[in-house]
């Protein structure tokens, strides 16, 4: 453990972020380990994520993991025409999560989910040439979700599922232009901060025990669109650096401001097979529903509830999918050792590549084991590298004050590696 | 279970060192995606006037010299080898000048708006805190001194603080000289450039293009001391100055690009104003034409028949108004003065009349209005009036007689006359040639500066975000004096010289994006 541990701060030590897009597909040690499959295999309290109607099929009464990572990725950003170049210095991310399920009866369990599924942070230099459309970000999320699972067939097939509160908070700076500035040259920005905007959804899902011999499981789960709403009052946008004068677009000071930003549905399949106590095979398809992130506009509102000034900025992502594999190999009762593997194709289409979420298609390799302290406590670590291909993209969907588009190009490049702890609780 | 570790291990520290760092296949700021070609920009030292010190909206500011193009240049030289450049910043960005705690020079423009609402340039308020007294040490890479003609860099004591009041030294480079007697070519020179712009000789010409041909041209006259500051240089004295600089800089060892003259066509300073900018109605012109009759068929025709004038003159000098749009009347100092004789018989004008006629005509389209006119056209000339109600004119007689550009002809300074243009033009192909002809000869770099106006001023250039015109406030180009650039045309001419450098000295430095850089400023805080 102590090597593993002091591979653990090895990574510390190289302090760069990533967190492209902003689905964190990070919710549990074992999935993760596995490239993040789950959604068929019946392994531990990670289900009340995967697939709730498998929580039932847990040996135990009583379920609990809990646990977190650190993310920590970075995108580098450079343009070979005007010689300008930037790197993010963003800081580590830590998705955490909680998971708990409780057997009422033998054909019923109820349960309770924690987790982030949604979140971005990324810091670009103040002021870099891209500052018009991003100087920093910082989305997050926390979905709270009670859970049921009930076994419908007797060893055959189950169903689960539960409402959801997202609790969603956002910070993010730009810079107004690509060059209006106050009288002594410092760059005209905005800061939005909305921080508990609370909305509503629900997660439905499946399992099938095809072969009745706990060998070969199907899996279904969906978790509906949220959109985060932003109303007036709901936080608050703070313009700075203005020139004083009727003609800048907006005067300093503090503004309502109203926004929306969608979480979207995500589809899940998967299969599993179990051919002995030694060895597990997984396999996901995620598709997200991003079609649903057309346009990230905003309105600042002044005093008397008019506006004052719009944002649009339009992302047309289009429907993704990822396609995950994983296995597991259990040498001893101590230990289980996991790898996987996945593809995460990117929602951002040509043209609309903004740098606060610069994502590209990218390759997802995992590993990860569990250390059974006891019968009853696991500990849990998993590693994840996504690997990204330089990709020369642009955000084409900037405009000028007089309507000309002023596309925004490059090419990026980004790194990323996950390290995560976890702790699994059985009684 | 210590072996599965290991086996985890391992590849987990790949994984490490793999990802860390977001890296490029070929990143451009490991010192050699960009390079320099024959040249060595390891010390640049940029020369020249108020254009290379990044002056603008017609002051000196701190801003405005963070996007003077020798800054910009430094900034994409650095991507190849380029050091630290250094500027005499000033202290402030309203940008007047001190002189021992009096204000010498005004603030900066910026764009502000009157009480409708409407916008146009006024002064920035405040008070200045850069005292020419407070002299900067230290070398400087950025040798442009608003203000210098071709043979001030030559010039000792053009930095010397003490010269300041008395017009003899310029204060902006008082600033910074090295010693009271230093030259700026000296003080260059000093600085061991490996690399070096010239762009000098705009205001051999531009001062007497901005005061409307106020000044001489001085072709002929050797000796640029006796040369007033409105004055054209003569020809051969910019040759002589200007080929000691080159041949001073290129002994170092140093290779550098030569920036040509634009033309003075190519400023919203003289494209602003129309000629053609008195709205009259019939009843007016008409009025008008009767006021004007005599001197058209008896004034004119009488002089030409007694060889006082030519009949070609007699002709130029007719006035005539019509309903719409009407040509400016104007004084020309190149034509004949009538002043005396027409207060003689056989007219026995008044002396009143006869100020007015002197040098009268209405200008043509050929004529250039400066910028610094747009705010006297067709307004009272309150002199004139009270002149006239003091001598008993009915007030409205008077108001009619008292119009400038109409009644009260525009003086000299108002209007660059067809004739005044031609000596421009022929004193800055002169220097044109001289400076491409010693470019060529000691390879240098040839920047066409003239050629990448007059792009900008008929039709424009674009960039990634919109095209930039000459157009004044609007165009992007230029600042709110109508003469130095914004810092986009600063990086337009960045750009330029860029591209001239990577031409001549096989470089491969980037050009800047000009949507980048900022227009004109935004600001109420006006006096």
């Amino acid at each position: 453990m102590k090597k593993v541990l002091s591979v653990l701060v090895l990574l510390l030590v190289c302090a760069v972020t990533y967190a492209g897009g902003y689905r964190v597909s990070l919710q549990g040690q074992k999935s993760l380990a596995m490239g993040h499959t789950g959604v068929a295999v019946v392994n531990s309290a990670e289900l009340a994520f995967f697939n709730p109607a498998g929580l039932i099929h847990l040996e135990n009464k009583l379920n609990i993991s809990v646990g977190g990572f650190g993310v920590f990725s970075d995108v580098a950003y450079q343009n070979t025409q005007f010689g300008t170049s930037a790197q993010t210095e963003s800081p580590v991310g830590t998705p955490v999560y909680l998971y708990a399920s409780y057997k009422v009866s033998e054909k019923f369990a109820l349960g309770l989910a924690v987790y982030t599924p949604y979140g971005s942070t990324v810091e670009y230099p103040t002021d870099w040439s891209g500052s018009h459309l991003v100087n920093s970000i910082e989305l997050s999320s926390i979905y709270v979700q009670p859970l049921f699972s009930w076994e419908v067939v007797e060893g055959r097939f189950s169903i689960g599922g539960g409402p959801i509160l997202a609790i969603g908070s956002v910070n993010f700076n730009r810079n107004l232009t690509r060059n209006l500035t106050d009288i002594d040259g410092n760059r005209s920005n905005v800061t939005i901060d909305a921080a508990g905007i609370t909305e509503f959804g629900y997660s439905v899902s499946a399992m099938l025990n095809i072969d009745n011999q706990d060998k070969w499981k199907l899996g279904f789960n969906y978790r509906s669109q949220i959109d985060v709403q932003v109303e007036a009052g709901d936080g608050e946008a703070v313009f700075a650096n203005i020139p004083n004068s009727p003609l800048a677009p907006i005067a300093n000071g503090t503004f309502d401001f109203t926004a929306s930003l969608p979480l979207p549905a995500e589809w899940t399949w998967g299969l599993s097979y179990k051919p002995n106590d030694k060895w597990l095979f997984a396999f996901d398809y995620n598709y997200a529903e991003w079609s649903a992130y057309d346009s990230l506009d905003l309105n600042f509102l002044a005093a008397d509830g008019s506006v004052a000034l719009e944002s649009i900025n339009p992302r047309n992502y289009k429907d993704a999918s990822t396609i995950r594999f994983g296995m597991q190999y259990s040498p001893m009762d101590k230990l289980d050792l996991r790898v996987g593997y996945y593809f995460d194709e990117s929602p951002v289409q040509d043209g609309f590549f903004a740098p606060e979420t610069p994502r590209n298609d990218s390759d997802g390799f995992t590993a990860g084991l569990s250390f059974n302290v006891s019968e009853k406590l696991a500990i849990d670590a998993s590693f994840l590298y996504l690997k990204f291909k330089e990709v020369d993209a642009s955000y084409d969907a900037f405009l000028e004050s007089d309507g000309t588009p002023a596309p925004f190009a490059g090419t990026y490049k980004s790194s990323a590696v996950v390290a995560g702890l976890g702790l699994s609780y059985k009684l | 279970m210590k072996k599965f570790i290991k086996y985890i291990a391992i590849p987990v520290v790949a994984f490490g060192f793999v990802a860390c760092e977001p890296e490029f296949d070929t990143p451009i700021d490991d010192g050699t995606f960009y390079t320099s070609g024959e040249a060595d920009f390891s010390n640049y030292v940029a020369l020249g006037n108020s254009l290379t010190a990044g002056f603008a909206d017609s002051a000196l500011y701190i801003t405005g010299q963070e996007n003077s193009y020798p800054n910009i240049m430094a900034q994409q030289f650095a991507l190849a080898g380029g050091g630290d450049f250094s500027q005499p910043l000033m202290n402030d960005n309203l940008g007047g000048l001190l002189l021992g705690g009096n204000q010498i020079t005004q603030n900066r423009f910026v764009l502000a708006t009157d009480e409708n609402g409407n916008p146009g340039p006024a002064i920035l308020a405040g008070m200045p805190t850069t005292d020419v007294g407070n002299v900067l040490s230290g070398n400087f890479n950025n040798m442009g001194v608003p203000g210098a003609k071709s043979f001030h860099l030559v010039a000792p004591g053009y930095g010397n603080v003490a010269g300041v009041p008395t017009g003899q030294a310029n204060p902006y480079y008082a600033r910074f000289a090295s010693s009271p007697d230093a030259t700026v070519l000296g003080d260059a020179i000093a600085q061991n450039p490996t690399f070096f712009s010239l762009w000098i000789g705009n205001n051999d010409i531009l001062g007497y293009a901005t005061s409307g041909g106020s000044g001489v041209d001085q072709t002929g006259n050797f000796d640029p001391t006796t040369y007033g500051s409105n004055d054209i240089t003569d020809p051969n004295v910019f040759a002589s100055v200007y080929e000691q600089q080159v041949s001073t800089l290129v002994g170092t060892g140093a290779q550098g690009a030569l920036v040509n003259l634009p033309d003075v066509t190519s400023i919203p300073f003289f494209t602003t104003v129309p000629a053609q900018a008195i709205p009259l109605d019939a009843a007016t012109a008409a009025t008008l034409n009767a006021a004007f009759g005599a001197y058209n068929t008896q004034v004119l025709p009488g002089l030409a028949q007694f060889g006082v004038i030519t009949p070609a003159e007699a002709a130029a000098r007719q006035i005539n108004f019509a309903e719409g749009a009407n040509f400016v009347t104007m004084q020309d100092d190149d034509l004949t003065d009538i002043s005396a004789i027409i207060q003689g018989p056989p007219f026995n004008l008044d002396p009143i009349t006869a100020g007015v006629l002197a040098t009268l005509r209405q200008a043509t389209a050929s004529d250039l209005v400066p910028l610094t006119a747009a705010g006297v056209l067709g307004t009272q000339n309150e002199e004139t009036f009270n002149l006239l109600t003091s001598l008993g004119v009915p007030a409205e007689q008077a108001a009619q007689q008292s119009i400038n550009g109409v009644t009260v002809p525009l003086a000299d300074q108002f209007v660059l006359s067809t004739t005044e243009q031609a000596r421009i033009t022929t004193a800055q192909q002169a220097y044109n040639a001289t400076i491409q002809e010693l470019a060529s000869n000691l390879d240098l770099a040839y920047v066409d500066a003239r050629a990448a106006l007059q792009q900008v001023a008929s039709g424009g250039t674009s960039f990634n975000g919109g095209v930039l015109t000459s157009t004044f406030v609007t165009g992007g180009a230029f600042s709110l004096d109508g003469v130095h650039p914004t810092p986009r045309g600063y990086a337009l001419t960045a750009n330029t010289i860029i591209d001239a450098v990577n031409t001549q000295y096989g470089s491969t430095i980037p050009n800047v994006d000009l949507g980048d850089y900022a227009t004109i400023t935004l600001s109420n805080d006006v006096n």
